[in-house]
């Protein structure tokens, strides 16, 4: 299996599926010439041509709803978001049109786009910047809503989500554009809305996606240096959500923490922390307890943006506290 | 309107229910009060009466089935009703559910009416346990705590604010989990062929709540002997006198060793109530009135009838009273208030030839008297001779939260003078 990175495998998957279905086109600030503000769409220009990669002026909302309406008449357009946090300048698009479309057309539109760019922090770029939008786009009806950890899961989910026939968000992270991992050489889809244990254990089941994940396989293997056996769960989809793997998980390990790079405020984890105490209450031998970034705009200061997003050392406290120890 | 049938609680400790036997076909009719179906519970048989006048439409649970109680068992409606099975079991209930009142022991769904009806005037019941503060637990505590039997009100908790959590189960229990895996992972011997047996309700609710009492309870053991030489020679006496009486056409019930005991024991929880008692947490409830168990023995287990105010009847209506209980315990028409409200227990092996045993005690009792055999004996009596005399050992099981190595002493030197001198008992 080749050793690839994270932005590889998004320009592979892209590429995949342009050659596979000639309606498949990518459009976004600087995907074409400059080849992706982060590299995600290298090569696709020579590859495809200026027809189907498709540099746009610096307007969220305008290349978004021409996304929509492509989208309306056959087409399978790609926008990329150069991050979320520009993102939401095209949420009427989105949220209004993309995602009502199928609903109001009494079924007679689909609206089959995908909406991909980076999501939540990267590294000291201020409050406006630092931003994640999981809540926000996992609690409109009519989305799906995909956030990968890995290379592998991000080549996968992203095909799936291309040949889906409705508005998918794909939601990446600056951070993890270099992050490597093991992808086959031949073609996969990993099916939408199906999670994955990244880490199995006894004691606690953890449940983090994006680079959250990554803080909490830090957190696992602290862990287990002092005896507890943590099980990583990477939903990979927030929208439909996986939730007989959580409910299974939690039954298996009685206990959960969530790790959720959102504020705590009605945010993703506390829509799982629901569900499972609604389904596995019986179970639970602890209160689920949440991770989540500080209820405050991002601070620009370094040691600042380091105490408002969640740590592994954050989780390895909630995950004590819900084993009741030390 | 179709109405859905659902286990009934017929027990206080009942949990689930057998179907033992429908007494209606499907399409046959049934009156209001008419006899529908037995019921095995834990403790014994019952029939349960349809609670409305229909056709049965529909029997969802078969015999040799046990169910969960409000599980939805049959349905009954008009003759040829259509009805949709699954909006009236899934949830939609509501048609028959009415209050669950946690007060009547009878909970359900419909009120049952056990044809069992309570014998005597008003069956003393144990006197409700005294909260204080509710008890914290983890939903997980409580679920495996139930499982196991255990009390959560009893464990202290290791969590915050003392909230009982499922470590503290585990280690109350012995880390039951554990123990039940390495039980189930018995090699397979090769050789002749065992057998495994069903386990009943009533065995499971022995196995439950026999290993919550010792799991609760700290045992400690004290065992005496008693001179039964004239109390036998006073029986002999009662029953020749029941003979005669018998003869002129008076009925008069033989008195037995154990009878006698029984009156002994009832009369001695009288003078030491300490012992007559109940663990409740934070208190310990002194009862005013000595309701007495009596282990019976039945083919399938072991059932515990009461006799009521054992300390206030008399020699021969104890004698009347235990012979009733035991032949409708060994009918399985014991009805489940029989089994209510005992406050101490008495097991008697002497007719195995059992010299002496331990006994493990009955919740929320507070001590168990095990009765071996009386025995001709050598004994050196108060003069130092050696001397042959019939002799009963006793050894009394006590709960030590509550009783005291010397409060149980106490309690047996009486019984022993009791029984060595029956006549105190008259006085």
């Amino acid at each position: 299996m080749a050793l690839i990175q994270f932005r590889e495998a998004i320009a592979q998957a892209m590429a995949e599926e342009m050659a596979r279905d000639d309606r498949v086109f990518l459009m976004g600030e600087e995907v074409a010439q400059y080849n992706g503000a982060y590299k995600a769409s290298k090569g696709l220009l020579d590859q495809f041509g200026a027809n189907r990669v498709w540099d746009s002026p610096i307007s969220e909302a305008g290349f978004a709803g021409l996304g929509v309406g492509a989208a309306m008449v056959g087409l399978r357009p790609i926008i990329e978001m150069m991050t979320w946090n520009f993102g939401i300048q095209g949420f009427d698009q989105i949220v209004n049109h993309a995602a009502k479309m199928c609903y109001m057309s009494g079924g007679q539109f689909n609206v089959p786009i995908v909406f991909r760019g980076p999501n939540g922090a990267a590294h000291m770029l201020g409050s406006q910047h630092s931003q994640s939008f999981d809540a926000m786009l996992t609690n409109v009806p009519g989305m799906k809503v995909i956030s990968p950890s890995t290379p592998y899961d991000t080549k996968g989910l992203l095909k799936s989500a291309i040949r889906d026939n409705n508005p998918v968000i794909f939601l990446e992270s600056e951070m993890m554009y270099g992050l490597k991992g093991e992808v086959p050489e031949g073609e996969y889809l990993i099916p939408i809305g199906v999670g994955d244990i990244k880490r199995a254990g006894e004691h606690v089941t953890i449940i983090a996606w994006n680079k959250m994940l990554h803080v909490a396989m830090a957190a696992a293997e602290q862990l287990a240096s002092i005896g507890v056996s943590a099980e990583v769960l990477d939903p990979r989809t927030l929208q439909p959500l996986d939730e007989e793997l959580i409910f299974s998980s939690v039954r298996k390990t009685h206990r959960l923490v969530i790790v959720d790079e959102g504020w705590d405020f009605a945010a993703t984890s506390a829509q799982i922390s629901d569900r499972v105490q609604k389904e596995c209450f019986d179970d639970l031998d602890a209160p689920v307890v949440r991770v989540n970034s500080l209820f405050v705009p991002m601070p620009y200061a370094e040691d600042l943006e380091h105490a408002v997003l969640p740590t592994a050392e954050r989780v390895v406290e909630a995950v004590k506290e819900v084993l009741y120890v030390g | 309107m179709a109405l859905v049938i659902e286990m009934p609680k017929l027990s206080d400790t009942m949990e689930e229910g057998g179907i033992a036997n429908w007494l209606k076909k499907e399409g046959e009719k049934i009156g209001e009060g008419e006899p529908l179906v037995e019921i095995e519970t834990d403790k014994a048989t019952q029939e349960y009466e349809s609670p409305e006048e229909g056709v049965l439409l529909k029997i969802l649970v078969q015999p040799g089935k046990a169910v969960a109680l409000r599980t939805p068992i049959a349905i009954i409606g008009a003759a040829g009703e259509a009805f949709d099975l699954a909006a009236l079991t899934g949830g939609g209930t509501k048609t028959a559910a009415t209050t669950p009142a946690a007060a009547s022991p009878t909970t359900s769904a419909v009120p049952p009416k056990p044809t069992a009806k309570p014998v005597g005037a008003v069956a003393p019941t144990q006197a409700a346990p005294v909260v204080v503060g509710r008890v914290k637990a983890s939903p997980l505590a409580r679920k495996v705590a139930a499982e196991l039997g255990v009390d959560v009100s009893q464990i202290s908790g290791s969590g915050p604010a003392g909230r009982v959590v499922l470590r503290d189960i585990e280690h109350r229990s012995g880390s039951g989990a554990a123990a039940a895996q390495s039980a189930q992972a018995q090699p397979a011997v090769a050789g002749a062929a065992s057998t495994t047996i069903p386990v009943t309700m009533m065995r499971k609710t022995i196995a439950k709540r026999l290993l919550a009492a010792k799991n609760d309870a700290p045992h400690f053991y004290l065992t005496i002997s008693a001179d039964v030489t004239k109390l036998e020679a006073w029986r002999q006496q009662l029953n020749g006198a029941a003979a005669k009486a018998a003869k002129v056409g008076v009925a008069a019930t033989k008195v037995s060793l154990n009878d006698v005991v029984i009156l002994a024991a009832s009369r001695a929880l009288k003078v030491h109530p300490e012992v007559n008692s109940s663990w409740q947490g934070d208190t310990i409830l002194q009862h005013a009135e000595a309701h007495v168990a009596i282990a019976v023995a039945l083919p399938e287990g072991l059932v515990t009838p009461v006799i009521r105010r054992a300390d206030a009847l008399g020699l021969r209506d104890i004698a009347a009273s235990v012979r009733d209980l035991a032949g409708k315990a060994k009918d399985g028409k014991l009805s489940n208030d029989a089994y209510a409200g005992g406050t101490f227990t008495i097991s008697n092996l002497g007719m195995f030839g059992i010299e002496e045993f331990t006994a493990i005690i009955n919740p929320p009792q507070a001590a168990i008297l095990a009765v071996g055999a009386a025995l001709p004996t050598p004994w050196v009596d108060e003069h130092g001779a050696l001397v042959v005399q019939q002799r009963m050992k006793m050894t009394l099981s006590c709960d030590h939260r509550v009783v005291d190595g010397a409060t149980g002493a106490k309690f047996l030197q009486t019984l022993v003078s009791y029984l060595e001198e029956p006549m105190q008992m008259l006085v």
